[in-house]
């Protein structure tokens, strides 16, 4: 980080901020089990459970590319694109443990050719836009070998 | 089918679809004088009007049913609209037949009319922090075309699915619909020119992802009993089934506008994916199954998405679309042509009007009257369509 512009996310409570190991925040109905992001707060979306409970729950950190594409075409708002726009991958990754897809950008750098369905990816936290004073974060996935290398190259 | 179970088309009309800029009611309103040409009823007659609304036209497209009642002349009619995103079109349509098979009345007539931004489809204005389809254009940048493109690319690595395969689907439409006087696109496209057309969400390129269209589109619905009178025959088209069914939980296929799927860790059975059971629930309502379709029209918001609605709707096993494509089946003059009118793919989406355009396509199959891409013999057909927030439709209709 060379910046000295103030962390915040770009969205209140969906992720943890843990910059080395941030992970989404889903929830977890007391009575089924069952898993829900963004959190389920009301009523359990299962149609054969009755529960209104939830614990908060950090969802895995790591899956697998269920599939992916890109945006070639700078997205409109409420998006807020950097100026020169520049294309992202976008990935929907499957998490083993809860049996379900979610989907985020790719980091960048990492383009659809570097992506396959079965790439195991983690997940990270990056600048989705910024202003003066601001970096506003979101989650990103990023492929497990891209993490290897950067290890290596941090070490 | 028993007569408690149908109801007629009498009339069918569309305005055309292009980038005409004008106010949709006009689109409406020609699409509807149309169909009450075509059944010989005059607006006076129409007991019962269902719109199907339009969400970017300000306050006369949330109530488009009153918005064209009005238009047309007050006359004291019964009135409703219907918003279901892609699927408003169908809800208006089974609205009207719930009315009529409940016999709370025999006529009605049913609207659908957009005027359409350029561009990618938006989220509703405003700073929304608690709407779904708002954070996922805020947060991920994902449009329409994103998720079009997650479903084609597991395609490709799924079933081998290839560029040529999604570009054979465009040509393949793009001829059906070059003589269909209410298509927006009527020009012959090669496979070379869809290649070479930009990438918009890898793998689809620009001439595979449909374009946001105006248009507008009619059906007057009557009675069995009024029908046979009026026409004085028994040979009618009828709509036999009008499916409308929301997802099955868990919902294990990433749908706009969602963030993630259902977790299938606590559910008991998983079961067939939404686009199955829409069609599913069609075929049951109707009696029939896949075999006995002769045509089908199906919501081609890509080219790539026709191909997983061949296996949706049954008209082959999960992976065998591409078969179906390369062997011709679905051209017409092949065993079972989709998208006869030239599909999304021709039209662009307008999107109140489309699942009615759909019908109204399927009609004029039925009774031989589409000139340049007529179905020869066809006597059953099946629609199909899919939109946001759990909406989709499947239309069976029969001579």
């Amino acid at each position: 980080m060379s910046t000295a512009k103030t962390r915040l996310p770009a969205i209140e409570g969906w992720f943890t901020l843990d910059e080395q190991a941030p992970a989404l925040l889903g929830s977890k109905c007391t009575t089924c089990g069952n898993f829900a992001f963004p959190k389920e707060t009301y009523f359990c979306r299962n149609p054969e459970c009755q529960g209104t409970e939830f614990a908060e729950t950090e969802l895995s950190r790591t899956g697998r590319v269920w599939s992916y594409t890109d945006a070639c075409y700078q997205p409109p708002k409420p998006y807020e694109a950097a100026d020169p726009y520049v294309p992202f991958a976008i990935a929907a990754v499957e998490l083993v443990a809860e049996k379900m897809v979610v989907m985020g950008q790719v980091v960048p750098g990492v383009g659809v050719d570097d992506l396959t369905v079965g790439t195991e990816v983690e997940l990270v936290l990056d600048t989705l836009y910024e202003d003066d004073d601001h970096e506003y974060l979101v989650w990103k996935w990023r492929p497990r070998a891209a993490a290897k290398l950067k290890e290596q190259a941090d070490a | 089918m028993p007569d408690d179970k149908r109801v007629a088309v009498l009339g069918a009309g569309m305005h055309p679809w292009g980038k005409w800029g004008r106010n949709f009611v006009e689109y409406g309103l020609a699409a509807a004088s149309d169909a009450l040409r075509e059944a010989g009823l005059p607006w006076t007659d129409v007991q019962y009007v269902a719109g199907a609304d339009t969400i970017r036209n300000g306050y006369p497209g949330f109530i488009a049913g009153a918005t064209f009642a009005q238009a047309l002349g007050w006359t004291g009619a019964r009135v409703s609209s219907a918003y279901a995103a892609c699927a408003s079109g169908a809800q208006a349509i089974n609205n009207a037949r719930a009315q009529i098979l409940a016999g709370l009345c025999d006529v009605a007539l049913v609207v659908g009319a957009d005027t359409t931004p350029k561009g990618f489809f938006t989220p509703v204005g405003g700073d929304r922090k608690d709407d779904p389809d708002w954070l996922r254009f805020h947060l991920l940048g994902a449009t329409n075309p994103t998720y079009f493109a997650l479903y084609a690319r597991r395609r490709m690595e799924l079933f081998g699915a290839t560029e040529a395969d999604f570009a054979a689907v465009k040509v393949k439409n793009a001829r059906h619909g070059l003589s269909n006087a209410n298509a927006r696109y009527r020009k012959e496209v090669t496979a070379d020119e869809v290649l070479a057309s930009p990438m918009v969400a890898d793998p689809l390129r620009l001439l595979e992802i449909c374009a946001t269209s105006d248009g507008g589109a009619a059906l007057v619905l009557t009675s069995m009993e009024f029908a046979r009178q009026h026409a004085g025959t028994d040979d009618l088209v009828t709509i036999d089934a009008v499916s409308t069914v929301t997802p099955r939980f868990p919902q294990t296929v990433i749908e706009m506008p969602n963030f993630s799927t259902d977790s299938a860790a606590a559910a008991s059975t998983v079961g067939p994916t939404f686009k199955q059971s829409v069609a599913q629930a069609a075929y049951e309502e109707a009696g029939i199954g896949p075999e006995d379709v002769d045509l089908a029209e199906v919501y081609d918001l890509s080219s790539a998405l026709e191909l997983d609605w061949y296996e949706d709707i049954g008209l082959c096993k999960e992976g065998e679309a591409e078969r179906l494509l390369r062997d011709g089946d679905t051209t017409i003059g092949g065993r079972i042509p989709v998208n006869p009118s030239g599909g999304l793919s021709c039209f662009g989406e307008a999107i109140p009007a489309q699942a009615i355009a759909q019908v109204c396509e399927l009609v004029w199959q039925l009774r031989g009257q589409a000139t340049g891409r007529q179905v020869e013999g066809a006597r059953v057909g099946i629609t199909a369509n899919q939109g946001l927030f759990g909406h989709g439709s499947s239309v069976i209709v029969s001579k």
